[in-house]
């Protein structure tokens, strides 16, 4: 673990990004990163999450996964809020290229288009990508 | 020919090409992240309704329920169980599972 440089008020927060392009159940990266997210969130640092791509299918609603035999992870997408993660974000052309609206999604967001989510991305001190 | 697709159609061109090879007359199984290429609104739709003149879909349901999308499906994929999915492999005499 690195060394926070000190100052007069505490350590200095960072700004983190989770990128999260991938559909949930078929690859673990769904999964994978939500658990990083939680465990990054005990840290207090500056977080937002956004899905673009196959990543906003993780934020869907009414997932049931029993006859796959997988937990369903989904509902911990509304427990952020609780750790201080309420930063979510969408890309817009990655929604409409799959027929999904607000409506669709378990949890608030915010949508973005590239523009405004690449100004997003040129903010942070860390990306983390899944 | 049974063709099995199991990548989400937006991730890697895999339905794509399937689709660009399999024969009239043969049959497309989406399972596991293929599922998402049976909702309806989606950008590949048209090219979907066109195959399915030819060619005849079908759905892991299990697969599309876990994914919450089971409500959006495309008219013309059927939806099948694990039973039926081994149904498919044994009416169909070559089963090819793309990766």
């Amino acid at each position: 673990m690195s060394e926070q440089q000190a100052t007069p008020s505490g350590p200095k927060v960072k700004k983190f990004m989770f990128v999260n392009r991938k559909a949930p159940y078929g690859t673990i990266y769904a999964l994978e990163s939500l658990e990083v997210v939680l465990i990054t969130a005990t840290f207090d640092q500056d977080v937002s999450l956004v899905f673009i791509d196959d990543g906003v299918y993780e934020l869907v609603k009414g997932q049931q996964t029993k006859g796959i035999g997988i937990k369903n992870f989904s509902p911990s997408y509304r427990a952020l809020d609780g750790y201080d993660v309420e930063k979510l974000y969408v890309d817009k052309a990655s929604m409409a290229q799959r027929g999904l609206t607000e409506k669709d999604l378990l949890v608030p967001v915010e949508v973005l288009d590239a523009q405004a989510m690449g100004r997003l991305m040129a903010e942070q001190d860390v990306i983390l990508s899944f | 020919m049974l063709h099995i697709v199991n990548k989400s159609p937006f991730q890697t061109s895999t339905l794509k090409t399937c689709l660009r090879m399999a024969q009239p007359g043969s049959a497309v199984l989406l399972i596991e992240d293929g599922v998402y290429g049976a909702t309806q609104g989606t950008d590949i739709e048209a090219e979907m309704r066109q195959a399915g003149s030819s060619i005849k879909f079908y759905a892991l349901q299990p697969d599309m329920d876990a994914r919450g999308i089971t409500g959006k499906l495309l008219d013309g994929v059927t939806l099948v169980d694990y039973g039926g999915f081994v149904d498919l492999t044994l009416q169909y005499s070559t089963a090819h599972s793309w990766l």
